[in-house]
């Protein structure tokens, strides 16, 4: 039997590697995915600061009223300004074209973006921006190279500037890099309540891809459950057939 | 109950029912000493029906159109009652069905269940390999995601290394001069019925080939040698109701740990479901890292391993040559083991070494497939190929010389 196990694990191993990441490292955003006030904090951010160049077009408002709990007259009273219907998607005015005459490139739908990039990646791109007279909007970011989009919540974390060190490599050539940010310009929020919003934000952005997430985690420990009950039952019935077989 | 023997009997008399039923089941004589790795054929056979039932409801919503295709699979997701479940159960059953069918074939290895009179069981059930890594990678294509997109980008342009014919023929399978809409309608058409009929024919030929001669078992001997005053083999005992009750038990195992990919961790740790297959299909963004999945990977190593010319042929032509190769060469197994022993319980050291070189070996490949490359995998690649290749081709010099135990007359349990 260990052999066995041994020989599986051998088997599915490619499976269990994990897949290796960049070289930036990533805060974690611990999010809660049940806590549904963080959840509304979070929609509020995304309509009132992504909404209108982001798209997140495989979204229903009904849906998300009925998943963050709340009425549909709370979502169209608070979430939608441009006379959407309360059973149409997130979607926005703006058009993928004119979207790539003003960005260089147009802005990704953020419906799956949780999926791609992952929630510990979102909470730490939105919190290291940092200014770079070298772009085109004056920001750079640390965990995206030459980012396109420009620091769209600024007026609630401020401006932060990076502090360099330099470092020599094995070739005796020096090198700048970035060991931390520094605020210079405090926004109207406190670094600790900026934190609090993104990471409201990314759980938004977290129950966005994946709606279903909670109520298929629920369902799956009822079926694990059944499935256990029908393993005893049919042990049994294995037991009782073979019992003169020897 | 008298009406129901009628209708039986009338059956009978028009119909094989009674007699089908038999051979297959109720008087079919298994050998009663199958252990552990004897479940995952009866298995194959339930992922098979499950994914030709999730498939046929997936196929109620999704749109095989290339504007469409990723929004109806999002739509599927979030919209239609319980899609998300069958979506699940459909891109889990695709790693299941390689995860089962891959411990299907190493109990071939450890018991020499292909060795006569079993050879064409074997050739059918390569086949089925076959049909199911064609029947996946058209299966991939269908969400339209960006590893979907370019994961076939790069296995169709393969293709495109065969000398001369290359470039039509790879032209041939797109119906494009790039992956677009004509490519995704068919194959759609080959994922939804092409090959999942040649999929079904096959199962079935299998399953009535082993039939024919009956199964193998762990001691590697045949229990028709010794029959009672009846005909049935003593050490036989009919599939049904033993094996069935068996195989339930071993149904339920399986759907746990179904179940628990399912709705605990339904992306595989991105292996299952790619993470930048959540972002749709973009013929201008090349992704930074290409990876099939991971039943393809140990394959894909290989391909990569090759990195020289050798003379008209380009590394990438000889790279798809040992990829196939590696494919093919498990079709002359059969003829390839000269032991006189079938099972691992009887065979020498040498061959018990080489088949755990062989396991490492293809582990390791997957592993490195899922990896960029870089001087020292690509190292690792070459011997793992080697490894692979060896344990094939030195079969015939290494089964003979190898130091067997007797084999027993009758099995041991």
């Amino acid at each position: 039997m260990k052999k066995q196990l041994l020989a599986i694990l051998l088997l599915v191993s490619p499976a269990l590697v994990l897949a290796s990441g960049g070289g930036v490292h990533l805060d974690k955003a611990q999010i809660d995915p049940a806590n549904k006030e963080s959840l509304q904090r979070g929609a509020r951010t995304f309509v009132n600061y992504c909404l209108s160049c982001h798209s997140a077009k495989y979204q229903r408002y009904n849906r998300l009223a009925r998943d963050l709990g709340m009425s549909e007259t709370d979502v169209l009273e608070n979430l939608m300004f441009t006379g959407e219907k309360i059973g149409d998607t997130m979607d926005i005015a703006l058009s993928a074209k004119d979207a790539k005459k003003y960005f260089g490139a147009a802005p990704p739908d953020l419906t799956l973006v949780a999926r791609v990039r992952g929630v510990d990646w979102l909470y730490t791109y939105l919190r290291t921006f940092y200014l770079d007279d070298s772009r085109p909007f004056g920001v750079n970011n640390l965990v995206f190279d030459k980012v396109g989009m420009p620091h769209v919540l600024w007026e609630l974390q401020g401006w932060q500037k990076p502090v360099y060190e330099t470092e020599t490599d094995s070739q005796g050539h020096e090198h700048k890099k970035i060991v931390e940010l520094e605020l210079v310009e405090q926004g109207s929020q406190t670094p600790a309540e900026y934190d609090r919003t993104v990471r409201d934000l990314v759980n938004f952005l977290a129950y966005m891809a994946e709606p279903i997430k909670l109520e298929r985690q629920a369902l799956g420990i009822k079926v694990l459950l059944f499935l256990f009950v029908l393993f005893i039952i049919t042990y049994l019935l294995k037991k009782e057939y073979w019992k003169d077989i020897h | 109950m008298g009406m129901l023997v009628n209708l039986r009997d009338w059956i009978d008399a028009r119909f094989p029912m009674t007699k089908m039923w038999d051979e297959h089941l109720a008087k079919y004589y298994a050998p009663k000493n199958f252990n552990f790795w004897y479940f995952f054929g009866s298995l194959a056979l339930m992922v098979l029906v499950i994914q030709i039932i999730s498939g046929i409801f997936l196929t109620m919503n999704y749109k095989p159109d290339a504007t469409q295709a990723f929004a109806s699979v999002e739509y599927i997701m979030r919209d239609v009652d319980w899609g998300w479940l069958i979506r699940y159960i459909h891109s889990t059953g695709a790693s299941a069905f390689f995860i089962v069918v891959y411990l299907h074939m190493f109990r071939g290895l450890l018991y020499g269940s292909y060795r006569g009179p079993r050879e064409l069981i074997w050739l059918f059930g390569m086949m089925i390999f076959l049909a199911l890594m064609a029947e996946a990678f058209f299966g991939y294509l269908l969400p339209w995601g960006q590893m979907s997109y370019w994961g076939a980008q790069v296995i169709i342009s393969l293709f495109g290394a065969i000398p001369v014919i290359g470039d039509d023929l790879s032209l041939w399978i797109r119906g494009d001069y790039v992956i677009s809409d004509v490519t995704l309608n068919r194959f759609f058409a080959l994922h939804v019925i092409a090959v999942p009929l040649v999929l079904i024919a096959l199962v079935v030929m299998h399953i009535l080939a082993l039939h024919e001669v009956g199964s193998n078992n762990p001691d590697g001997v045949e229990i028709k040698k010794h029959k009672d005053e009846n005909g049935i083999p003593l050490d036989g005992i009919p599939f049904h109701p033993y094996y069935s009750v068996k195989d339930i038990v071993g149904v339920v195992v399986f759907l746990m740990f179904f179940s628990i990919v399912i709705f605990f961790v339904p992306e595989g740790g991105g292996y299952f479901l790619e993470k930048p297959n959540f972002e749709p299909a973009n013929p201008l963004k090349t992704p930074e890292h290409i990876a099939p999945v991971w039943y393809f990977t140990p394959y894909y190593a290989m391909l990569r391993a090759v990195t020289i010319d050798i003379g008209p042929f380009t590394a990438k032509f000889l790279g798809v040559v040992v990829m196939g190769g590696a494919v093919v060469i498990l079709f002359f197994l059969p003829w390839l083991d000269k032991s006189p022993a079938k099972s691992i319980r009887y065979r020498g050291p040498i061959y018990k070494t080489m088949l755990t070189l062989f396991v490492i070996a293809f582990a390791v490949l997957g592993w490195l497939g899922t990896q960029a490359p870089t001087d020292t995998k690509t190292m690792m690649a070459q011997i793992g190929t080697v490894v692979y290749f060896a344990f094939f081709l030195g079969m015939p010099i290494y089964s003979r010389i190898d130091k067997t135990k007797p084999v027993p007359d009758r099995v041991t349990g």
